[in-house]
């Protein structure tokens, strides 16, 4: 793991939604080429922070460096100018169109608004190509017939095919079997291997333990603790969910019963 | 008629896995039928078999049915049903519904009927009069979608309140004046105008050569990729069928005459072939028809995509008032005036269930263009046909009722097929 620049470092972000105090004060960051877990029992601020680096949120104060720049995300488009792509939990697929439609969906490659079906036909192709996604047979086929995984594919694939640089999934094994969440891990270590920074949010230890370089740990929107994943275990992880210390602020009791 | 594009891959379009592993050549066209047939995929065949069956049973019951004067007239009748259908097919590819359509039509013929008007002060060209109402339509029907759109009110009820709001403008011009006469030829034309034989030859020969043409550019767009490219003797089939039907026509309307005038292609029948290319153009290959089956399928993913869903729902709408205005004017035209009674019988329902018959869902995202064409040809044969045979409007609305139950049904069933095949 390289110990220069992080991708995405996120200072101090505080962010209140009247008088709950989502986040307080919470440092993050993810390097290029890592997966970085983002845990948390309910309530702990993961989706609130995962909405102010996607832009759907602004935070309230605090600062957001990119590739070391500082920059301000304003709303999705921001983010998807910077290369951060999300893959929200529910998918955001049409079930009517077909693979190739939705992995286009909204920047459809024209010409004077004339579809470019073939580039992006074959686009599509390449990009589950290199991500190895084998199991769906035809790239024209309805995203309806295709199984929950294969679907999940298609999402982080139609996420990375942009030129992206950090790709957030937010529980992405959440509704599959087994064999179809093994081969969506899969995938997802396949983007840090390709370069890309990950940020992973589960509430299965099991997949974080399986696809993440280092967890970040939430509580009560604090930071508790960043692991690495080879020098720590899930006893140590489960620990720190429940029952961390929050730090960075003090004199917070550990069992303060704020609910986030 | 005409069912070019029909293999635009788009939803419902699907290449199955099974197709992968199918011989070429004539063994693999069998074998592609079955399994479609199999699997429940089967596109636009059950409405140009009902089609089939209808005209054979008038043509052996009914005197005046196989006629060239009768053929002209269903197509002129048919004309304004099927250009307000294609507007439904947008509009119920959002999963909206537009039932303001019918009164619509009726306001775009009285504003040709007005600035026709021969004496008055706002006098004007036939074809300006036509522009004007018809941009006009078009944004009465984008008013009604921008309610949908940005204030969030169902469009089922906005057109409803639409459908009685101008249903009482065309009462109020209409109870005092009663029927307004059209006499600009322009407008009249847009029904009765007769091409010459070789006009519409012409014709055929050009819309026959439209579908091979978009297959070249799409071999010519896909050089260099490894697309998989048309099955060229499934290409042959198409064209000859396109131009059987296309030549067909134009051979049977040439065919007739009235007192010694020679009949021939009425341009009613021109709209509804130019419509149907630019608006399943509009439809298949570009963004914006794209985008209408993306919200149409999942607005809430369309929007997290980037898509302007309320621009997108906005358009619909004016494309579903321009539509019912040209169809008005056609309904207009054919009997030259503008009365109290437009639109004429069962216009709104007549329409939706057109685009219902030929496959369009009521829940967003599945259909096509060509579903309105063949379903309105299919309900104004079945209608001229019962007309010819002297059967009541009573039997006619029954009958024209049982065949949407059926063709409906029939979808579902086969859509249950296709589900268990997993396409």
């Amino acid at each position: 793991m390289s110990t220069t620049t992080p991708l995405l470092q996120l200072r101090g972000i505080t962010k209140s939604f009247g008088s709950v105090q989502a986040l307080s004060g919470v440092d993050f960051e993810v390097r290029s080429g890592e997966v970085m877990a983002l845990v948390g029992d309910n309530g702990a601020g993961k989706s609130t922070l995962i909405k102010c680096i996607a832009g759907t949120h602004s935070a309230d104060s605090g600062e957001i460096l990119f590739e070391g720049r500082e920059v301000h995300i304003h709303g999705p488009k921001d983010a998807a100018r910077l290369g951060i792509e999300v893959v929200y939990q529910d998918l955001a697929l049409c079930d009517n169109l077909d693979v190739v439609q939705n992995m286009y969906l909204g920047r459809e490659a024209n010409f004077f608004q004339i579809l470019n079906e073939a580039t992006m036909e074959q686009h599509t192709g390449e990009t589950l190509k290199s991500l190895a996604v084998t199991t769906i047979r035809s790239v024209r086929q309805p995203v309806a017939t295709l199984s929950g995984g294969q679907r999940q594919s298609v999402a982080v694939a139609r996420a990375v095919m942009w030129n992206s640089k950090l790709v957030i999934l937010d529980e992405p094994t959440a509704a599959l079997g087994v064999a179809q969440t093994e081969q969506v891990l899969a995938l997802v270590r396949r983007l840090g291997e390709q370069g890309l920074g990950v940020i992973l949010i589960s509430h299965n230890l099991h997949d974080v333990f399986e696809t993440a370089d280092r967890i970040t740990v939430l509580r009560l929107g604090r930071n508790v603790d960043v692991f690495a994943r080879r020098e720590t275990t899930q006893q140590a992880v489960v620990e720190a969910i429940t029952a961390g210390i929050p730090t960075r602020v003090a004199g917070i009791p550990p069992t303060a019963e704020v609910e986030a | 008629m005409t069912t070019a594009e029909a293999d635009v891959v788009g939803p419902g379009g699907a290449t199955p896995a099974e197709e992968d592993e199918l011989p070429g050549g004539i063994a693999g066209l069998w074998q592609r039928a079955w399994l479609n047939l199999r699997t429940g995929n089967l596109g636009p065949f059950p409405i140009i078999l009902g089609l089939i069956i209808v005209v054979v049973i008038f043509g052996l019951t009914a005197t005046n049915f196989f006629t060239a004067v009768n053929f002209v007239n269903l197509i002129t009748e048919t004309a304004g049903t099927t250009m307000l259908a294609y507007g439904v097919v947008f509009v119920l590819l959002l999963g909206e519904i537009d039932l303001s359509i019918g009164y619509l039509a009726g306001i775009g013929a009285l504003i040709v009927a007005e600035l026709q008007l021969p004496g008055s002060a706002q006098q004007m060209n036939g074809i300006l009069a036509m522009l004007i109402a018809v941009v006009v339509v078009a944004l009465i029907g984008g008013l009604q979608g921008s309610i949908v759109a940005f204030v969030g009110v169902p469009s089922f009820v906005v057109t409803l309140g639409g459908f009685l709001i101008w249903q009482g403008v065309i009462l109020n011009k209409l109870e005092q004046r009663g029927t307004i006469i059209i006499q600009d030829r322009w407008i009249n034309y847009t029904d009765a105008y007769i091409f010459s034989h070789l006009g519409g030859w012409i014709i055929a020969f050009i819309v026959t050569l439209l579908y091979p043409l978009s297959i070249v550019y799409k071999s010519i767009v896909a050089r260099g990729t490894k697309i998989a490219q048309q099955n060229l003797l499934v290409t042959a089939l198409k064209t000859v069928g396109v131009a059987i039907a296309a030549f067909g026509t134009v051979a049977i309307c040439n065919h007739g005459t009235i007192i010694s005038t020679p009949e021939g292609l009425p341009l009613a029948g021109l709209i509804m072939i130019i419509f149907f290319v630019l608006l399943t153009f509009l439809a298949k290959w570009t963004t914006f028809g794209r985008h209408v089956y993306a919200v149409g399928g999942n607005a809430e993913a369309a929007r997290r995509a980037g898509i302007n869903v309320p621009r997108i729902r906005v358009i619909v709408f004016m494309i579903s008032g321009a539509t019912a205005g040209i169809g008005g004017i056609i309904f207009a035209a054919q009997v030259n005036s503008v009365a109290l009674t437009f639109p004429p019988g069962n216009l709104l329902l007549n329409a939706i269930a057109a685009a219902v018959i030929g496959g369009v869902s009521l829940f967003g995202g599945r259909g096509e263009v060509r579903g309105a064409l063949l379903g309105a040809i299919l309900i104004g044969t079945l209608q001229n046909g019962l007309n010819t045979l002297n059967v009541s409007n009573g039997w006619i609305y029954i009958i024209t009722g049982l065949v949407l139950l059926g063709a409906v049904t029939l979808d579902t069933f086969a859509r249950r097929l296709q589900a268990r095949s997993g396409r």
